[in-house]
């Protein structure tokens, strides 16, 4: 906007580099912006990885660094999983560490030592800086006029569904992948535009990067082979998409196979078939086309017509063959969700109770995009209006991003970059159409002099309309209005909402002064300082990665969840009786137990409240042992007062949170904060493991699993022979002397 | 071969034109059979074909068309996707026939042949002013191809990738060729 209004004086050469010159500084600006409005966090917290994905890929990239590249290609980690262990190597996106460590590499060579976990803190803002460059230069592919992109950037770069995942210490993959995401488009758009081998080779080098480091490269696979397949419904067939886009998959396919997570899933799964099929369709339209060259229309659609018939009876058995011989595997379980909402709540348990799997709430989209969201449809309007084969791409991306968007909440991610272009697009027509019409009265007002002798009414319109300074005025003001609002709303929703580690909290104090709650540290530093290096800690998996990460103790499970059935066994342990789980614990090693408990402070994130997920992921395994029925009253509450379920009431997970608490309050006034709930006055007694660590606002509370008893008695009796020493004594003494009067 | 009428009156209509080669069996066709000039090969539209000959007659004339007005350094071109297909097509059986054991050499292999096709065919596009109706129209003998081709490229538009000149085709070609064998070879084990 600003050179915009700076044109009329600088015009020609100088005026053009002016320009050059102001948008670089204006780009500038925006990525100084994007990475300050990231910061928050560490000014309000400090310098921490947030969350728990990103307690892994720290711990990750420590090995790397200390490792070296290959070691860390070959890693096999014995620490996670207990007794399985994890190929780590072959099972991460390594993208993300790479790309740290590389820069880490770079600084040390520059002799700037930088601590690894400040990269890691900061790779995500600095990315975010580099997101709204390449949000410019797609967006300029886009439109002709030069503010688009630039309001495009700009949006990129502060908006808080963006911001959501690429806060200062959201080491996330999501922190590259969204660069990688934005900038493969744009390389996609300048292939199609160009039809250079070039371009296309270059969109596979970054698909192949964005392989690395995202499993949401899925997304790009889908979307530029139907991108391809619209064009070609239309009738927009040219050499140009035959050679972006072969390029790009044969490319793009072998790229995506050197990372050894992905292996020979791009010709095995179903997710990738798409992109095969428009291959192999490709080139048959193109050979087609190259037919059609030398003989007229009719015999053409013959040897069209015998082509297709032949062709997809073919395609069409093979794929069945395949599909049924199960060389082809099925569609993944998070695909089907994306489709059926309820399909993984019913099957796959474990992937509904991520709370980022879950369906968006309407006003999430508001939250997260602001007044992007009402400029959004007019923007994929405005793409319709002249409809280039990349505004095709930009409706159809719309399409398909605002359908994932609602069914997930974590695909919000993918449809703010669209939201930006078409938003920007429709703000920069706006704009371009209100301050750049000064120029426009002119020649009309001639017309009107010219045309003296027709009807004013007419002629005049233009005076009234858009280009009188009032309407401007009123424009240009009202939009300077809701990009203020907008800036405001951003750095509200960011300062708040986004900026919290999740592994410190903050309160307020009465006096408005914050207060740090900062027990999960002192937990995982209890247990780092205070058990054997070997120590096996079990917890359900949300916590796997931090015990990892900032414990350095083995873990039973974590945020990886590749082995359903051993987070079942997790599960069992949790929610059956103690003489249940303690031969489980025995089988697994685990030596510490640690329950999230949320019920002194207030904490609603806590294991009870995600205890119905490990008895539902236990019954898919285990439906006879344990039932989810069992845990609810006659009612069909879910209750953790004197009303309880029995099932409830025994189970593992319930002793280990309520355990002791009734001593913290006066006589029988327990009461649970997060569920409002008063307790019974008679806390729950555990026998199998005794308590070894509560932090100071109970949030996490370590238990040590008991050896097996000295006696070889069973612990509930050992337990009870503890406590009730005397009275069973008594009993024995009773019995002698009853004899001894007989 | 029946419908001769309908035939007839159909093709009548454009330039008149040549290779009496695949004339269908019958010799049905009344008007268009009996006209052969060999020197307006180039063309567009063979006339010789009714609408009811078969499938195979119409793909013999496509070849004859083909061999006709192709330069020789697109045939240079094709030869060798053609050798890429007999490579892939070798690989492929081999993997079907022999089991596909070494699984990481074999889709190399395989790709590699797919994909240098693939850019093959790119170059070829590039290059060669576009599709076959554009070399038939403009490339009269094999010199000055590359100015003709530029003078296609500019005219046609949007069939050609605009205006790409053939070093900068070639360059680019190498450019992928390069990416391509450097992950083959990095994926063969």
């Amino acid at each position: 906007m600003a050179e915009s209004s700076l044109n009329v004086l600088l015009k020609g050469n100088t005026g053009r580099n002016t320009r050059g010159l102001l948008r670089i500084i204006i780009l500038g600006t925006i990525a100084a912006a994007a990475v300050s409005s990231r910061l928050f966090s560490v000014i309000r917290f400090e310098s921490i990885i947030h969350e728990f994905d990103p307690w892994f890929n720290f711990r990750a990239t420590k090995y790397l660094v200390q490792h070296g590249f290959y070691s860390f290609w070959d890693w096999f980690d014995d620490r996670t999983w207990h007794p399985l262990g994890r190929v780590t190597g072959g099972t991460l996106y390594p993208g993300l560490m790479v790309t740290s460590g590389v820069i880490y590499h770079i600084l040390r060579f520059l002799t700037i030592p930088v601590d690894i976990r400040n990269i890691c803190v900061l790779l995500a803002p600095g990315f975010s800086g580099l997101t709204a460059l390449a949000m410019y230069f797609l967006t300029c592919e886009m439109s002709t006029s030069p503010s688009a992109g630039l309001l495009a950037a700009a949006f990129m770069g502060i908006v808080p569904g963006y911001i959501s995942r690429s806060v200062a210490g959201s080491y996330d993959n999501e922190a590259i992948a969204i660069f990688l995401l934005v900038f493969t488009f744009f390389l996609w758009i300048k292939a199609v535009k160009n039809g250079s081998i070039m371009w296309g080779a270059l969109t596979a080098l970054f698909y192949g990067y964005m392989v690395s480091a995202w499993g949401g490269y899925v997304f790009i696979t889908n979307l530029i082979p139907l991108h391809v397949f619209v064009l070609l419904c239309m009738g927009r067939y040219s050499s140009r998409i035959y050679i972006s886009y072969t390029t790009w998959y044969a490319l793009g396919t072998l790229a995506s196979m050197q990372i050894p997570f992905v292996g020979f899933l791009p010709i095995r799964n179903s997710d990738h078939m798409s992109a095969l099929g428009i291959f192999g369709l490709l080139q048959l339209v193109a050979f087609a086309d190259f037919v059609r060259g030398f003989i007229p229309g009719k015999h053409f659609q013959r040897l069209l017509t015998t082509m297709i018939i032949v062709v997809f009876g073919v395609a069409l058995v093979g794929l069945v063959v395949l599909t049924v011989s199960g060389v082809i595997a099925p569609w993944s379980g998070r695909f089907y969700s994306l489709w059926d909402t309820g399909y993984a709540k019913i099957h796959i348990p474990i992937i509904a109770s991520v709370s980022e799997h879950q369906p968006t709430a309407w006003p999430a989209f508001f939250f997260d995009l602001n007044f992007l969201i009402w400029l959004f449809p007019a923007g994929v309007y405005m793409c319709f209006r002249d409809l280039k084969d990349e505004h095709v791409f930009v409706i159809i991306y719309s399409v398909l991003a605002s359908y994932f968007a609602g069914v997930m909440v974590r695909l919000m991610l993918t449809l703010t970059p669209i939201v930006c272009v078409a938003a920007a697009l429709a703000l920069s027509t706006i704009l371009d159409t209100y301050v750049l019409a000064t120029p426009g009265p002119n020649p009309k007002a001639k017309v009107v002099e010219d045309a003296s002798s027709e009807p004013l009414r007419s002629a005049r319109k233009p005076d009234v309309g858009v280009t009188s300074y009032l309407s401007k005025m009123v424009v240009t003001s009202s939009v300077v209005v809701y990009l203020l609002l907008f800036v405001a709303h951003c750095t509200w929703v960011t300062s708040n909402a986004y900026s919290s580690p999740s592994v410190v909290l903050a309160s307020r104090m009465p006096d408005g002064s914050q207060h740090i709650i900062d027990d999960y540290r002192e937990a995982y530093y209890w247990l780092r300082q205070n058990t054997p290096h070997n120590a096996k800690v079990m917890s359900w998996w949300d916590y796997g990665y931090q015990i990892g990460g900032m414990a350095d103790r083995p873990t039973l499970v974590d945020n990886n969840t590749w082995n359903n059935t051993h987070i079942a066994t997790v599960g069992k342990a949790m929610s059956s009786r103690e003489e249940v789980s303690y031969p489980i614990l025995r089988q697994h090693d685990v030596d510490y137990v640690l329950v999230v408990f949320g019920g002194l402070l207030g904490y609603s994130g806590d294991d009870i409240n995600k205890f119905l997920w490990m008895v539902r992921i236990a019954e898919g395994i285990w439906p006879d042992e344990v039932k989810e029925r069992d845990f609810f009253t006659a009612r069909g509450e879910y209750r953790v007062d004197d009303q309880a379920t029995p099932t409830m009431r025994n189970s593992l997970m319930y002793k280990m949170s309520y355990y002791n608490y009734h001593t913290m309050f006066q006589g029988g006034q327990a009461v649970d904060r997060v569920r409002g709930a008063k307790l019974p006055a008679e806390g729950p007694q555990l026998s199998t493991l005794e308590e070894a660590f509560t932090s100071e606002n109970w949030i996490i509370r370590i238990y040590k699993v008991k050896d097996l008893d000295n006696l070889n008695r069973d612990h509930g009796n050992a337990v009870a022979f503890d406590r009730g020493h005397k009275r069973k004594r008594a009993t024995k003494k009773k019995g002698p002397r009853v004899l001894r009067t007989e | 071969m029946p419908s001769k009428r309908n035939a007839a009156t159909s093709t009548a209509g454009p330039v008149p034109a040549p290779s009496p080669p695949t004339i269908p069996s019958s010799s049905a066709s009344p008007s268009n059979t009996t006209i052969t000039t060999p020197s307006a090969s180039l063309s567009s539209g063979p006339k010789t074909l009714t609408t009811n000959s078969s499938v195979l007659d119409i793909a013999q004339t496509v070849w004859q068309q083909y061999l006709a007005t192709t330069p020789q350094r697109t045939l240079l071109l094709d030869a060798f996707m053609g050798f890429l297909v007999l490579v892939g097509g070798v690989q492929f059986l081999y993997c079907v026939l022999a089991g596909n054991y070494p699984f990481n050499a074999f889709l190399s292999g395989f790709s590699a042949a797919v994909g240098q096709f693939v850019l093959t065919a790119s170059l070829r596009m590039q290059t060669s002013s576009a599709s076959g109706s554009e070399v038939a129209s403009s490339a009269g003998g094999k010199t000055g191809k590359g100015k003709g081709a530029a003078a296609a490229a500019a005219t046609s538009g949007k069939e050609t990738g605009s205006g790409i000149s053939h070093e900068r085709a070639f360059a680019d070609y190498i450019f992928g060729s390069l990416i391509l064998h450097f992950f083959c070879i990095n994926f063969i084990n």
